[in-house]
């Protein structure tokens, strides 16, 4: 059989949100996928077998999720942009390993296209359930950075997000689709290599003494810089708290430092890793605030809505995680009522009526049962509040 | 020959418990790697949870201390993305043969070229004593107070059913013969696997009356016999007693996972000028 | 094209995704046209109840699948029965002759046209797979105001197996030149 050579493609093409993740991932650099394959993300990984090897790039199908986990751990620190892919049961599996990149401070990404839990649940329906197990399905405080595409054009705009912060800080990311944008054919254009601009992970000076090379490296930014295997630095890395040498010392000075700033590295930089749309107008007195898939109905029913004169906005998050606390603690402050429609029995809501404080009621509208919500659902509740 | 470049000095004494044999495999390793002509900048050494899993904090090369059993997962990873490294595993018996036996026997199934070095003390040594798969039947451990009823692996022809290319078994009581096998497995081109015996006078010899590292030593000597001898005994003989040396080393360099799927990178470009 | 929404629905095995997919990528081919296609999936993709939808819209598609379909197509009678009721006012189902519609006869009134698809795919092809194709026929010539009948063509060509470009483009035509009284409903609400 003749193998399909890759060719560059045609700026305005039908692709489908997973696709678009291997497309985007390519754009930004990525060299190196492992995984292990699961309903509904497999063509993530078939994309990449099929496209990696034509750019020189590795694929890797692992005998588990939790080795495809480690595997791109390794791979970004034998100095290869790396992702993996899965869904809600392999996202599970493999939150040691992602506790473990948090740890030693490795870029990855992983893309998880969550289908209906718990458990096998429904397989090839979609689901946002997976938005706490992304924040708390670690031992340990700790941050993550998660976005969530709303649709094809997002999920290739994002996942060329994901893998710069992912760079940028030192920090796995977390791509969070669901089963209706992964499987979606949308048309989208595809950009340039000119128009893309990438970011690549922070390197210790090639002529600097290894002896005195500091892995973890206390600087100004709180990012330090990497390098990569087999570059001659021989530096130590450990799941266990370190000092900027890399060893553990057993110290809880330690321990407490070095938790601190990696909270910081992130906190101190929302604003290049909070991600959002919105069209509020100063008259709105409702407004529909939502994430992937189910922003589609939100922004769908505000448009609708507004001919017929309701005054009602839309705000739509892109990153989940770090929560646009202030954004949205602004947004209460302007209208009287938010809803949050999500896919799940309630998980982002908790985040948006603690940002809210009391200022604006919030009022969810939930489907958990692998139907997306629907515009006229969202425009009942609407009515009812304006 | 300088032994001491290999080593983080300003990180010794080691953790491991007076007796421990450990430091003996260590020691055997640092003797090879330093025969094998190997680039030691251009080595990573990757080990896991456990005693063993400390390995890599004393040995000067690009080292990684993963998490429970991971250890072989994120050597497939760091070699298959960049194939030009030698890459080292250093696990224990419940890191590589229990929580980790998955990945063991799927990295000797690709044939990828990774150097394994099983710590073998047959017990959970840093957590106190729990049973592990290796573990004899009959004996005692924290979790197994009425005698363990698991029956132990023969990880040697585990990983020979799961396709491994080179698979030795070296002992403590004998590090000039370790030396040899971990420095035939560094030059094997290919997965290769070496369980390497190990005493634990602490964990698991208290608990078993083994006495102290002295004796364990000699009771190893006595259940082990080389692998030339070995062939020779009946199977009566064998009961009890394991080969010593290396049991398994095919030559298939071609077969080699990262060779296999530069082939294709290959082929592809050759297609794409065409 | 205001938001027009076009749901096929099947049995597992009819093809009727890969219409799905070959009518958004028809849409591609026009400038400034948006398109949304899904579908369902699942275990029953073999013999059970199968569904794609495309959405075209030249404004930007919000809600991506189908709210109320203006062009509903149903090969089989569980099809019929489970979205039959789900048309938007002046829109149109093509139903396979082998359905039977009385129960919502009334109700759909103009908006019905029951075709012998399955049967002119098995006896004219000579495989029922076919059907599909005869279904691009048909939706390409209420359609072809706004979507080239070519560009549909051309989207078969690029899907469909090389070996089998031939008999599927006999197919087609065999759909396209089906007639349809001219009732203002089919070629309507574009």
């Amino acid at each position: 059989m003749k193998t399909k050579i890759f060719k560059p493609k045609k700026s305005a093409v039908l692709t489908q949100g997973n696709q678009a993740v291997v497309e985007g991932a390519l754009a930004a650099g990525v060299e190196f996928f492992a995984g292990y394959p699961i309903t509904p993300a497999s063509e993530i990984a078939e994309g990449f077998a099929r496209e990696l090897p034509q750019i020189g790039g590795k694929f890797l199908q692992m005998e588990d999720e939790i080795a495809g986990m480690a595997a791109v751990i390794g791979a970004s620190l034998a100095g290869k942009k790396a992702i993996t892919a899965t869904s809600g049961p392999g996202f599970a599996l493999k939150q040691e390993n992602l506790g473990f990149a948090t740890m030693i401070e490795v870029p990855v990404v992983v893309v998880n296209v969550q289908r209906v839990g718990p458990s096998t649940g429904l397989p090839t329906a979609p689901s946002q359930g997976d938005v706490m197990q992304t924040r708390w399905g670690r031992n340990g405080d700790q941050e993550i950075i998660a976005l969530a595409p709303s649709s094809v054009a997002e999920s290739y705009e994002l996942t060329i997000k994901a893998v710069n912060l992912s760079e940028k800080f030192r920090q796995p990311v977390v791509l969070l689709l669901d089963e209706v944008i992964g499987h979606l054919r949308e048309k989208i254009h595809l950009k340039s290599k000119e128009e893309i601009e990438i970011y690549n992970r922070k390197k210790p000076e090639s002529n600097q003494n290894s002896d005195q090379f500091l892995p973890y490296q206390l600087t100004d930014d709180l990012i330090p810089p990497m390098a990569d295997y087999g570059s001659g630095f021989k530096y130590h890395t450990s799941g266990l708290f370190h000092d900027q040498s890399g060893f553990p010392d057993g110290k809880k000075e330690t321990a407490k430092f070095m938790q601190d700033r990696l909270h910081n590295k992130l906190h101190n930089n929302l604003d290049q890793i909070i991600f959002y749309e919105k069209n509020i107008r100063s008259d709105d007195n409702a407004a529909v605030l939502s994430y992937g898939s189910a922003a589609r109905a939100a922004i769908s029913t505000v448009n609708t809505a507004r001919k017929d004169n309701l005054k009602a906005g839309w705000f739509k998050l892109q990153t989940i995680w770090p929560f646009a606390e202030e954004a949205v603690a602004e947004l209460a402050a302007q209208v009287d009522t938010i809803i949050v429609p999500e896919l799940n029995q309630g998980q982002l809501i908790r985040e948006v009526k603690k940002a809210a404080a009391g200022r604006a009621k919030v009022i969810g509208i939930n489907s958990y049962a692998g139907d997306l919500i629907r515009p006229e659902e969202i425009r009942a509740l609407l009515e009812e509040v304006l | 020959m300088d032994f001491e470049k290999y080593l983080r000095i300003d990180k010794l004494p080691h953790i491991w418990c007076p007796g421990c044999g450990h430091g003996t495999i260590l020691n055997s390793f640092i003797r090879a790697f330093a025969e094998s002509g190997l680039d030691q900048d251009k080595t990573v050494v990757i080990s896991g949870i456990g005693c063993s899993g400390r390995a890599t904090g004393y040995l000067n090369f690009d080292t990684l201390h993963t998490t429970h059993g991971r250890a072989i997962a994120f050597a497939a990873g760091v070699k298959m993305a960049n194939p030009g490294l030698n890459v080292v595993v250093m696990t224990g018996d419940g890191d590589g043969s229990a929580i980790g036996g998955n990945h063991l026997i799927h990295a000797a199934r690709r044939n990828i070229d990774l150097t394994v070095i099983l710590f073998n003390n047959q017990i959970y040594g840093m957590t106190g004593g729990q049973f592990s798969p290796m573990t004899p039947t009959g004996d005692q451990a924290t979790t197994a107070p009425y005698g363990n009823i698991d029956q132990n692996f023969d990880l040697a022809k585990l990983v020979e059913g799961a396709g491994g290319g080179f698979i030795a078994r070296g002992a403590t009581h004998d590090p000039r013969q370790l030396k040899k096998i971990y420095l035939a497995a560094l030059k094997h081109k290919g997965f290769s696997f070496v369980e390497s015996f190990s005493q634990c006078p602490v964990s698991y010899g208290r608990q078993n009356k083994a006495g102290d590292a002295v004796e364990m030593l000699k009771k190893q000597q006595e259940d082990t016999v080389s692998f030339k001898k070995w062939q020779e005994l009946s199977f009566e003989e064998k009961q009890g007693k394991y080969p010593l040396g290396i049991l398994k080393e095919v030559e298939n360099p071609e077969s080699e996972y990262t060779e296999s799927y530069q082939k294709i990178i290959k082929k592809l470009k050759k297609e794409e000028a065409f | 094209m205001s938001r027009y929404e076009i749901r096929l629905s099947g049995a597992g095995g009819q093809g009727m995704i890969l219409a799905g997919i070959i009518l958004a990528e028809s849409g591609v081919m026009v400038d400034d046209l948006n398109v949304s296609q899904s579908q369902s999936y699942g275990p029953e993709s073999r013999g059970g109840a199968s569904r794609a939808e495309v959405v075209f819209d030249e404004d930007q598609i919000d809600f991506p699948k189908v709210i109320k379909p203006d062009l509903l197509v149903c090969l089989t009678q569980e099809a019929f029965n489970q979205y039959g009721e789900d048309l938007k006012n002046y829109g149109v189902i093509i139903a396979d002759s082998r359905i039977d519609t009385t129960k919502l006869k009334d109700k759909l009134k103009n908006n019905l046209y029951q075709l012998n698809i399955l049967d002119l795919a098995a006896n004219k092809i000579g495989k029922e797979i076919s059907a599909n194709m005869v279904v691009l026929g048909i939706i390409a010539k209420i359609i072809q105001k706004k979507i080239p009948v070519e560009f549909i063509k051309k989207a078969i060509i690029e899907k469909v197996p090389p070996q089998t470009v031939d008999d599927n483009m006999e197919a087609f035509e065999l759909g396209f030149q089906l007639k349809l009284d001219k009732r203002s409903y089919a070629y309507g609400r574009i």
